[in-house]
């Protein structure tokens, strides 16, 4: 693996800094070179939220994703404003609870998960984001416990630190949804 | 990798700030840096320090200049316009020869501008901003690491040359996150005997001042200040050089620019164009030693900023303009892609004749 680019787009409050945090800490405990820039603005709530993400064997130069291997898009508007930049043969991760139509490209690999409804129907509304991350490892056959573990616990604030096993079994669900 | 974590590069710079002694925070809040000080909010009364959040970044300043002239080791950071607000104190801690770390995490201006990464503060951070005859050392870190490693290294040149040392970052710089390690060397502190702490009756009384309305007397202040100034330009530039030894073309970039840049040069060198980079580490003193040196063999220089063009005037003038120097560059909070930065390289190499 020469680079792998990340780029996690959503609504504020969907966990997408928090998704991406998980990854790069995953990259760093796996000896990777990792970087993650998220966008920040005016908006505190409610606005959108991207981060960039890039898991390396070589250092990373510039850490801002412009053309991703992988698209998260958690919303419709993420699917329409980067659709078009993710690389060809690249790969989407769309959450089809709120995203309704299909992604117009054929030169990409498309997974539809209903995250969002896994999540609410799991009683882990709020992890939608790590369901989807728990497809990803698995596309990426990198859903390696003993790391995912130890990076959760990184990324995990201490009064949370009961959040972990929650966090593992949505990863889970998500790696085997279909 | 263990003994690496992950942080904000406005966390690092806190929290190299307190490896390296420092007790003093002074600050006020503002974007893309706020990090900084909520860091030290959080850290500072913990380990018996002060933070403390002022009424207004000229308030900040001015309690850097009280605590520098006790001999302790203290900061603030801010971004453009706070740095702007800051200028007076600047020149008074220059004028008074006190030792301080300043931090800019730069936004796009002028004015209040907007809160996303620029580099324009460069001619304010370079060539003073505030009044009268001085210099900053001006440390522009380009990774995570870096920003703890130099504000470590910008609190000992400070001491040791007495005056100011800022580390000037931007926006990308401090909101982004990369592995760190925080075991960083740190030298033992010098001793001051200028200090204003009290002379227990057994000496001359240490005057910390910066009004001096005797002209010939203040212009040998302004000589020896600048003596000094030689010495550091002797001793203390810091660059990286990527790939320059055979270059044809040269990049000049700091910071993110030059992170930007270094993905453009490999391409150019995948394709055969041969391209190379000069990073500038301390802006001031500016680096000319790698610039007179590539010019001996580089058919053209580009500078790559994030700003209308500034340090290019420097790279004019270490270059002595022997061969053309252009810009390349976004302005006003956007950054330039690896795909532009390429583009000028093969549109120099085309200019060029060669290949």
């Amino acid at each position: 693996m020469a680079a792998r680019e990340f780029l996690f787009s959503g609504f504020g409050g969907q966990g997408i800094l928090f998704a991406g945090k998980f990854l790069a800490y995953k990259g760093l405990i796996d000896d990777k070179q990792v970087s993650w820039l998220p966008s920040y603005g005016p908006e505190m709530r409610g606005g959108t939220a991207s981060c960039s993400v890039i898991v390396s064997d070589e250092p990373v130069g510039s850490p801002i994703v412009s053309n991703p291997d992988i698209l998260v898009a958690m919303n419709l508007p993420s699917l329409d404003r980067y659709e078009k930049a993710v690389k060809k043969g690249g790969i989407i991760f769309a959450d089809s609870t709120l995203i309704e139509r299909k992604v117009e490209r054929d030169d990409v690999d498309v997974y539809y998960i209903p995250a969002t409804k896994l999540a609410s129907d799991n009683n882990m509304a709020t992890l939608a984001n790590m369901i989807i991350v728990g497809k990803i490892l698995k596309i990426l056959d990198d859903f390696n416990e003993d790391s995912v573990r130890t990076a959760l616990g990184k990324v995990i604030p201490a009064k949370h630190a009961d959040m972990l096993e929650v966090n593992i079994k949505a990863m889970q669900i998500g790696a085997d949804c279909k | 990798m263990a003994d690496k974590v992950l942080m904000k590069g406005n966390e690092a710079i806190a929290e190299a700030a307190i490896i390296a002694g420092c007790r003093h925070y002074f600050g006020y809040p503002i974007t893309p840096q706020t990090e900084v000080a909520a860091y030290m909010a959080k850290k500072m009364p913990k380990i018996g320090g002060v933070f403390l959040q002022a009424e207004s970044e000229i308030a900040a300043i001015n309690m850097v200049y009280g605590v520098s002239s006790t001999g302790k080791r203290v900061m603030t950071s801010s971004s453009s316009p706070g740095i702007s607000l800051k200028g007076e104190g600047l020149s008074y801690l220059a004028g008074s020869d006190l030792p301080a770390l300043v931090v800019n995490v730069q936004r796009g201006g002028p004015g209040l501008g907007g809160i996303q990464p620029s580099q324009s503060d460069y001619f304010q951070s370079t060539r003073g901003g505030g009044h009268g005859d001085y210099r900053m050392i001006v440390l522009a870190p380009a990774s995570v690491q870096e920003m703890a490693e130099l504000t470590v290294k910008g609190f000992e040149l400070a001491d040791k040359y007495r005056m100011t040392a800022m580390v000037l970052a931007d926006g990308t710089m401090g909101q982004m996150m990369e592995p760190v390690s925080l075991d960083i060397e740190v030298a033992p502190q010098p001793e001051k005997p200028w200090a204003t702490t009290g002379t227990k009756l057994e000496r001359e009384h240490n005057i910390v001042n910066s009004l001096s309305l005797v002209p010939d007397e203040l212009e040998m202040l302004n000589f020896k200040r600048y003596e000094r100034y030689k010495v550091i330009e002797e001793n203390e530039t810091m660059y990286e050089e990527y790939m320059v030894d055979d270059a044809d073309i040269v990049i000049a970039a700091f910071g993110i620019a030059a992170r930007v840049s270094k993905n453009a040069v490999n391409e150019a060198r995948v394709m055969g164009i041969k391209a190379g980079l000069i990073r500038p580490i301390t802006l001031w003193p500016f680096p000319v030693a790698p610039f007179e040196k590539a010019v001996e063999h580089a058919k053209q220089f580009i500078s790559v900023e994030l700003s209308m063009g500034q340090m290019i005037e420097d790279v004019k003038l270490a270059t002595k303009c022997r061969v053309p120097v252009t810009l390349c560059n976004r302005a006003g909070g956007m950054i330039p892609s690896p795909d532009q930065v390429l583009t000028a390289i093969k549109e120099a190499a085309n200019e060029g004749g060669n290949k």
